[in-house]
């Protein structure tokens, strides 16, 4: 099982992942697999274990079962190795840190790196999100919430991740808002980014998918390509109003 | 004849000390929301520190500057390193414990630095060396010694510093976002515990600064000075908003003034009822007073638990 960095390998692949809370398990053994230059979506209820399954890759949680990246086991790793393997996790409810300013913000995105391209990617990122720019010197507490999910994006960009874990970035945003969120992170898929995408909107995230889990108490319990599971006519009844 | 001012001068003094001594707590509040009581014994073992190297050093005939400052490297050295210990040892294994764990942690820590200190150093009182210049100035009527305003002087710039450091350093932009949320700044490669561990060295710093200076104000030191003094600064801290470094150094300087004003007036005040023996009770009458009005402290934002 150790072995895994054989060509073709998947980028992420998890094993039988469990997460328990005190006893209560919210994440009962899923098991899933990310290819490089993929864009996957987890949709899912609420409570379905989204995000306690993202914050387990991310090693925000403990959790039982096997993680392997990039042809490592990670499950033993310090949560602040992570990004300095090219694993980013922008996490719900954004995390932007309130009392700096976005600039500072940025800049503890690229936290990890001593490359002299920092400014450049930032200036890229700026290019991506210009509404980044003209707030730059405000307190991120200050940004609306829609501008707080694109600074969360932006940092997490500044890392150089090979794979943005992204959980509900349409959450509590008005619909022109989540419209511009999404072409953002379809950019970023088209720069070369891995993406795995936590939602509950699953139209929106069956669209810009190619391929998607759902979710259901803990459990997977459907994985298809993006298309067949928006055909699907089990998701359709649960996930898309129909 | 003026009082006013002299008291000014002498609080402005006690105050740059409290506020160094609150900066401690306040930075180690902001990042674990612990409250550090063992941070006072810290500093009562950088004021011994400090003389057991000067009166060492003093002996070996080496001149007095260059005494003075390798005692208070000596005492930063040493206090820097029981910080870095006390962390690691008592509050990290606690990290994750009920909040009443580590409170009650510190209290031991801080009877475990006092005996030690009792037994290194003895019970009684040691008079301090005189390593600074010892004239003074008469400014406005007051009298203003050099040693109060070396003291002042060295404070305002370690507090600069200090302020520049987490402002607008990569390792002071980590340390603001690890109080935010230590888990947002570990996806962005910020080891906490190294964060932490260096807040508590940092803190330990001054802390041995600050009691370097509190035996050359009075010229004596003792192994339970760190209590009162501690205890003052804390209070200085949540007056200020504890969590706020700008309000731990208001705070400190505001207590230090208020105290001495209070110790020169209280007898005319309450007609001679209370002598200057109450100065210590100011401190924790302002103290209550504030957080009757503003709960937070004057600096402080809302209280919020941490998800
Ligand atoms: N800190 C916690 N302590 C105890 N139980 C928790 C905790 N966090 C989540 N849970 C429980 O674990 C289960 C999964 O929660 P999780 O947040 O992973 O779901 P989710 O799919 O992300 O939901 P949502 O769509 O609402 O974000 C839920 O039943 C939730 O109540
Ligand atoms: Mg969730």
């Amino acid at each position: 099982m150790a072995h895994s960095e054989s060509t073709g390998a998947p980028l992420l692949a998890v094993m039988d992942l469990r997460v328990n809370y005190g006893g209560i398990e919210a994440v009962k053994g899923v098991s899933f697999a990310v290819e490089e230059g993929e864009m996957v979506c987890l949709i899912g209820a609420n409570g379905a274990g989204k995000t306690s399954t993202l914050k387990a890759l991310a090693r925000m949680l403990p959790a039982g079962g096997e993680i392997h990246y990039a042809g490592r086991r990670i499950e033993a790793a310090p949560p602040h190795a992570l990004i300095g393997m090219g694993l980013a996790l922008v996490p719900e409810g954004r995390g932007v840190f309130a009392r700096l300013s976005v600039a500072e913000n940025l800049a503890m995105g690229a936290y990890h790196r001593r490359d002299g391209e920092i400014a450049a990617d930032l200036e890229r990122v700026h290019e991506l999100l210009p509404r980044l720019r003209e707030r730059a010197r405000q307190l991120a507490g200050t940004l609306s919430g829609g501008e707080q999910q694109m600074l969360a994006i932006g940092r997490a960009l500044m890392g150089r991740p090979r794979l943005l874990l992204l959980d509900e970035p349409s959450m509590g945003l008005a619909p022109l808002m989540v419209q511009k969120v999404f072409e953002v992170i379809r950019t970023v898929a088209a720069q070369g980014v891995t993406i795995l995408l936590v939602e509950q909107n699953a139209r929106l995230a069956l669209d810009v998918c190619n391929r998607g889990y759902v979710m259901e108490s803990g459990r997977i319990t459907l994985a298809d390509t993006a298309a067949s599971l928006a055909a699907d006519p089990r998701v359709r009844a649960a996930y898309l109003g129909e | 004849m003026d009082i006013f001012l002299q008291q000014v001068f002498n609080g402005l003094t006690l105050g740059s000390i409290y506020a160094l001594v609150a900066l401690g707590y306040t930075m180690v509040y902001g990042i674990l929301g612990l409250i550090n009581f063992a941070h006072g014994e810290v500093v009562m073992i950088g004021a011994l520190t400090a003389l057991a190297a000067a009166n060492a050093l003093l002996a070996l005939g080496l001149p007095v500057p260059l005494v003075l400052l390798l005692a208070l490297l000596a005492a930063a050295l040493v206090c820097m390193a029981l910080g870095f210990t006390i962390e690691r040892v008592a509050y990290r294994p606690l990290r994750n414990a009920p909040r009443l764990a580590p409170l009650i942690t510190a209290i031991g820590v801080s009877i475990v630095l006092q005996q030690l200190a009792m037994l290194i150093w003895g019970r009684r009182y040691h008079s301090v060396p005189q390593l600074l210049p010892s004239g003074s100035h008469t400014i406005f009527g007051a009298q203003v010694t050099e040693v109060q305003m070396i003291i002042m002087a060295t404070a305002a710039l370690t507090m600069l510093a200090l302020t520049q450091l987490v402002n607008r350093t990569r390792l002071g932009r980590a340390m603001r976002a690890t109080s935010e949320s230590p888990s947002i700044a570990a996806l962005m490669g910020v080891d906490a515990n190294r964060i932490i561990a260096l807040t508590f060295v940092i803190g330990s710093g001054l802390a041995a600064l600050a009691g370097v200076m509190v035996s050359a104000n009075y010229g004596i030191t003792h192994y339970h000075m760190g209590f009162l003094l501690g205890l003052k600064a804390f209070t200085a801290a949540v007056l200020g908003g504890i969590g706020n470094l700008a309000g731990a150094m208001v705070g400190g300087v505001l207590l230090g003034v208020i105290e001495a004003l209070g110790a020169g007036y209280i007898g005319d005040l309450t007609g001679g009822v209370f002598g200057s023996n109450y100065q210590d009770v100011f401190a924790f009458f302002v103290l209550i007073v504030v957080l009757i009005f503003r709960p937070s402290g004057l600096m402080g934002e809302k209280v919020s638990e941490r998800a």
